[in-house]
């Protein structure tokens, strides 16, 4: 496993592309993320929750970004930053979990379980030889990489990943894994289960022995923000770096639910998001290893047109970011109309493309999967790359 | 090999409620089985769990508030020290089939009412379980009941009636689900208190009469001007009812089987055992508590140890047992909720209205280490109560031990647990590996200790403590 990526048909070596999902929990307020500056709708709608003109970032005569995103405007300047205005879908939830269970199973109308990168994953690896081939930071796995018969490996600490991380004398700890080992080895005649569940532990026991190598290889000059979301983004890089086959990773960043108070928490949020990314391309970078990568960021609904006093209620119509050295920046779809005779049941934001159709980009154009059967459909797509590097 | 009568018992308490302390085990096990049975079956005549005193300690769980961790911990606890094991354990087993979830409404009062109802009539006639579930504001929410008026029928909550809650998909026409649905008309809830600013209220259930539809309806061969009651006393004696549920009760307290979607084209397992429930169903005019004595005393739930694959919720009260913890006021019952969330089950919160996959399914790479981890880290310590119970009667033996002995003991000790031939002797190579046993000075104590700590802990990480 000394290089990234696999001989291909014509035995040239180029490398796999590499999909790393953002998650922000909680349905990020796109109207204060990319604000339409010079528009009186909005300083009307939000006379309390809003960015002052004068403090917010332009960069087109009508867009500005949130000054907490100033890294984000960065890359965005250097063309690593596609927006994607106005995704959603049709009747829109406003309730967290049925919402974030729409995006993670491509199901608006009934209640899926199978996740849209589970169904990813198993195309990619369909003997799930590669216990790494997704690995989610943090702890459980997100139904988006949730099906059954697929292996997908949740990383809480990558220091301290895999089985028995409560024993503390790492000696004791090799000693144990090795008896363990000896216990889950399946055996003719006990049972389908039983084998069932060898193969299983042998197969973490596998991926840890893979991970643990991440940590040991990797050095950086990079620091990153000292928080959960820059954590995840390293650890992102720690494995990517180490070359293990990882062709999905997944990260989370919470607190974006600011029903009250969101002026502060929305800058802290921003601030840690932006941070973290742009010191995540900058560490790829360094180690000639952010050529094959691109960064889907979405959340799962966008927040109410008018500010409540002092935050903002579930809405619809948010926005999505597509980042990485292959992606032509720039505007994507349409910002939905602010005007409020406009606005969606009089308070939200109307979408403008469909969340699906940003699933089928990535798929089809980034990792040359054909997209229909997992997102359920043909959805328009966008053309934010440079090349379409999977086709 | 452990005893006969105490390894039946294990498995009874394992079944029919969250395991047992070794003292719990021995206890029951010095009665006679059909007797402790008839306990299990009629937990009224048991002292109910007083579970104020969470309330008085930690307020935060006694407070009608909204966080559903703290409710799940109160219940986790409540499986874990009530003397009424069966009946956690029936709110449990109607949880899977009536699967009813949070995520829809986030109105956790609510939620925890619909608990309490199934606890209330886990084992009560059939007919009274199903009308206090269609009058349940959790249940008339999540599927849409509310919705369905007298002059448009929503038939969301008439099709699941019959598709997962009664009959099965194949014993009813299209025709059935809408006249169902009529029957239901007018069942909705009080108009909810706004959220905001104090959180959120319990509901009531509101008959509305004006929006109830009059007609006559024709439902499975019967006519008349049905309400709710007629239809539940309908499916009541229907044949496919008795099958389904007793496929039901067999797949959560005997052995797993396929997945309910499979049942309509799959044979059961033990067709005869089916046709044994069966027939009590019907012989009690669908009691729930006749039907459950058949079953516990069954020769086939009798035989059927280790048989199914520990639902996340049941492998963490069972280690908590065997932990010896919390059995009285102490924190860290948020924490276990936690701990079944990431294994794959969130008590009052089934991924959807099919209830959770059972048996192999509940088993993957992450869910697998989670489980392992979990039961190793709660037996990290050997002063906790189970653990350092397990070292006093290896003390007690006051003998020189052998390495099988040594694991045949916490073997015994920890279910009794029947292992694979080929897992004992890696086990018996491990206790070779850490070193003798022995209690002779306090040196040797202490070394003893460690030792059988990580004997006791690679225990509880085999693939054979997966199963109940």
């Amino acid at each position: 496993m000394a290089t990234n990526g696999h001989a291909n048909g014509n035995g040239s070596k180029k490398k796999d592309p590499v999909l790393v999902v953002v998650q922000l929990s909680g349905g990020n307020d796109f109207l204060n993320t990319v604000i339409p500056f010079q528009n009186g709708n909005y300083y009307d709608a939000r006379p309390l929750v809003h960015v002052p003109e004068g403090q917010s970032l332009p960069f087109t005569d009508h867009l500005a970004f949130h000054p907490a995103a100033a890294p984000l405007r960065e890359m965005y300047l250097a063309g690593d930053v596609a927006i994607v205005q106005g995704i959603g879908y049709e009747n829109s939830s406003r309730s967290h979990f049925r919402a974030m269970d729409i995006w993670h199973t491509c199901e608006p109308l009934k209640i899926a379980t199978e996740g849209w990168l589970a169904k990813v994953t198993q195309e990619l690896d369909p003997q799930g030889s590669n216990p790494l081939t997704a690995v989610s930071f943090g702890r459980g796995l997100p139904r988006a990489l949730a099906a059954p018969g697929v292996t997908a490996t949740s990383v809480d600490n990558l220091d301290n990943y895999g089985l028995l991380n409560s024993v503390q004398v790492v000696e004791q700890r090799q000693e144990d894994l090795q008896f363990f080992k000896r216990m889950y080895t399946p055996a003719i005649g006990t049972g389908m289960v039983l084998d069932y569940l060898a193969h299983t532990g042998n197969g973490v026991l596998s991926g840890a022995d893979m991970l643990k190598v991440a940590p040991s290889l990797y050095t950086s000059s990079v620091t990153y923000p000292d928080c959960a979301i820059g954590k995840s983004l390293r650890d992102v890089a720690r494995v990517h770096t180490a070359n293990l086959g990882t062709r999905i990773f997944y990260t989370q960043h919470g607190g974006y639910d600011y029903h009250a108070q969101e002026v502060p928490s929305h800058h802290r949020l921003l601030t840690e998001l932006t941070g973290s990314l742009s010191a995540f391309m900058q560490d790829l970078r360094e180690h000639n290893a952010a050529d094959n990568v691109s960064i889907l960021v979405f959340t799962e609904f966008g927040r109410r047109m008018k500010d409540n006093g002092s935050g903002t209620d579930h809405g619809s119509g948010g926005g999505a970011f597509i980042i990485g050295e292959n992606v032509k920046g720039g505007l994507y779809s349409e910002y939905p109309s602010i005007e409020p005779g406009d606005w969606l049941n009089g308070e939200d934001m109307r979408h403008t493309f469909d969340f699906r159709g940003v699933y089928g980009t990535m798929l089809e154009q980034w990792m040359g999967i054909d997209p229909t059967a997992i997102v359920g459909g043909n959805y328009e797509q966008l053309r934010p790359f440079k090349t379409a590097v999977g086709a | 090999m452990a005893d006969e009568r105490l390894a039946l018992m294990a498995h009874l308490l394992r079944r029919a409620g969250f395991g047992a302390s070794r003292e719990e085990l021995e206890a029951y096990a010095a009665r006679p089985y059909e007797e402790v049975v008839e306990e299990l079956i009629h937990p009224e005549r048991m002292p109910d769990l007083d579970d104020d005193v969470l309330a008085r300690y930690y307020p935060h769980i006694g407070a009608n508030i909204d966080n559903p961790q703290s409710w799940n911990g109160r219940w986790i606890w409540r499986m874990v020290n009530s003397k009424r094991p069966l009946e956690e354990k029936m709110a449990l087993f109607w949880h899977h089939v009536f699967a009813t979830g949070w995520t829809k409404s986030e109105h956790t009062p609510t939620m925890v009412r619909h608990i309490d109802m199934l606890r209330r009539n886990g084992l009560a006639n059939f007919r009274t379980l199903l009308i206090d579930l269609s009058r349940d504001p959790a249940m008339i929410y999540w599927l849409d009941n509310n919705e369905n008026h007298a002059k448009s029928i929503n038939e969301n909550y008439g099709r699941e009636i019959l598709e997962l809650f009664s009959m099965g998909i194949g014993n009813y026409t299209e025709q059935d689900i809408k006249e169902c649905a009529r029957a239901f008309t007018g069942w909705t809830f009080e108009h909810a208190i706004p959220l905001y600013p104090y959180g959120h209220y319990d509901s009531k259930f509101v008959y509305n009469e004006a929006d109830h539809d009059n007609g006559v309806k024709t439902f499975l061969g019967h006519t008349g001007n049905f309400n709710g009651e007629d239809i539940v006393d309908i499916i009541a004696r229907q044949e496919a009812t008795a099958r389904f549920i007793s496929r039901h009760l067999y797949n959560f307290f005997v052995a797993d089987e396929q997945q309910v979607p499979a049942w309509s084209v799959t044979d059961p397992v033990d067709p005869e055992a089916i046709k044994t429930l069966m027939k009590a169903f019907k012989d009690a005019d669908a009691d729930i508590r006749s039907v459950m004595r058949v079953l516990l005393n069954s020769d086939f739930f009798k035989a059927a140890r280790f048989t199914r694959v520990k639902a996340p919720i049941e492998l963490v009260a069972g280690v908590i047992k065997l932990a010896g913890t919390h059995r009285d006021v102490e924190p860290g019952l948020t924490a276990f909720d936690a701990a079944t969330r990431v294994m794959g089950q969130t008590l009052m919160d089934p991924p959807t209205v099919e209830g959770w996959h059972t048996g192999k399914e509940w088993i993957d790479g992450g869910t697998l280490t989670e489980r392992v981890n979990f039961a190793v880290s709660q037996l990290s310590d050997m002063k906790k109560p189970g653990p350092s119970a397990i070292l006093r009667r290896l003390e007690e033996l006051d003998r020189p031990l052998e390495s099988a002995e040594v694991v045949d003991t916490i073997l015994d000790l920890v279910g009794p647990l029947e292992v694979q031939p080929e897992t004992r002797v890696a086990l018996v190579d491990f206790a070779d590996h850490v070193g003798e046993i022995n209690f002779g000075s306090d040196e040797n104590r202490q070394l003893s200790e460690e030792r059988v700590g990580r004997l006791l802990r690679l225990t509880v990480a085999s693939r054979e403590y997966q199963f109940a």
